[in-house]
């Protein structure tokens, strides 16, 4: 899932300052998963405005509505009837949303109200971790299934950098080498000889740095 | 300020803390009137939003009396209402409003006598306080 996390209320309220009628659009794809932008979330963060509201002794209107998603024109086009109630939209989904929203209705302010941090998933209640860094041709089969690009803070494709020290990275104690975790697994399956072979430079033209990325799946073109 | 007199609304655990409001009632200790109960089956159920609601109805304050973390029937649900009262103190602070609005309390079953100190604590907290509206502006 894409993982997400809340902008401070200060940031928020700063971005809203001056609105008087605002709607709060949650999601209820990843972000309702990662507890950071769902109707519950909505539902927190309209009553966290509202109570700013009181104690400004500002008349505020907070809407709240949840869609299936933000990244379907579809579910964006169920705004249609209540948007042009409100001054000002923040989105509660990912980076897709706000940009959804403000593309389908030119005339509204949109503001995001969580920052989207990576792709990963929940290796415990509550806890989130990184795993794929999207570079468009995967990889990890030749890594035990783990990916060094995502994982290792250097990206690095051919063994472990100098700094990796009883399992964990250099950067931090609390960041896992991934490399010593590759390592490990091969030699687990038997077949520590595959990391041998040299893996040459990646080419990062199928990843971000080749520019924004299109997907086009003939077959489902209208 | 002397007149005014805090709204508080207390979430609580009908094990122990609804239990040792009973004793209160039987040892007459009386509950401050502003102070307005409501009974959970545990307080692990008690979600953020459940204890944003009262602020935003008018409330000064809000507390949540239940377990000792290691007598919960329902093995850590006051441990969990803990966690999610310290959220809410965060977010009251991201509105420049005083944490001490909202608290949390473990109870033991039989004291009726401290399930009424501790509302007294609160609305005397609350009260030096005063009413959100004119909270002072914290940086
Ligand atoms: S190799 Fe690329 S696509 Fe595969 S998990 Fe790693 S970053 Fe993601
Ligand atoms: S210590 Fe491990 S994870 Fe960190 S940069 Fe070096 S190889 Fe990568």
């Amino acid at each position: 899932m894409i993982v997400a996390e809340s902008k401070p209320i200060k940031e928020l309220l700063e971005m809203v300052k001056g609105f008087k009628k605002i709607l709060v659009v949650g999601c209820k794809g990843c972000v309702t998963v990662c507890n950071v932008g769902g109707a519950k979330e909505v539902a927190i963060l309209a009553s966290t405005i509202r109570i700013s509201g009181k104690k400004e002794g500002l008349d505020l209107v907070v809407g709240e509505h949840t869609l299936e998603r933000q990244c379907d024109p579809e579910y964006i086009d169920e705004l249609k009837d209540i948007i042009g109630d409100y001054d000002a939209v923040i989105s509660i989904a990912c980076g897709v949303g706000p940009q959804f929203i403000s593309e389908r209705y030119p005339a509204t302010k949109v503001f995001p109200g969580v920052n989207t941090k990576f792709m990963g998933g929940a290796v415990e209640h509550g806890v989130w971790s990184e795993r794929c860094a999207g570079c468009g041709t995967c990889v990890v089969h030749l890594f035990g299934g783990l990916c060094p690009i995502a994982r290792c803070s250097k990206s690095l494709l051919n063994g472990p950098c100098g700094g990796s020290s009883n399992g964990k990275c250099e950067i931090s104690s609390d960041v896992e080498c991934i490399w010593d975790t590759i390592v490990l697994k091969m030699m687990e399956q038997d077949r520590l000889d595959e990391l041998m072979e040299f893996r040459p430079p990646k080419s990062w033209t199928t990843a971000r740095d080749g520019g924004p990325r299109k997907m086009i799946r003939e077959e489902l073109v209208k | 300020m002397d007149d005014f007199k805090p709204q508080i609304v207390a979430f609580c655990c009908t094990n122990c803390a609804s239990s040792a409001a009973k004793v209160s009632h039987g040892m007459k200790k009386a509950l401050p009137d502003n102070v307005k109960i409501i009974q959970v089956p545990c307080t692990g159920r008690i979600e953020t939003l459940h204890l944003l609601k009262p602020f935003e109805e008018g409330a000064d304050g809000v507390y949540v009396a239940g377990c000792q973390a290691d007598s919960c029937q329902y093995i850590g649900g006051i441990t969990k209402a803990a966690k999610r009262v310290a959220q809410v103190k965060g977010i009251l602070e991201g509105l420049s409003i005083e944490p001490e609005r909202i608290d949390v309390f473990h109870l033991s079953a039989g004291k009726g006598q401290e399930f009424v100190e501790v509302a007294d604590r609160m609305v005397n907290t609350v009260k030096g306080l005063g009413p959100v509206l004119t909270a002072p502006n914290r940086n």
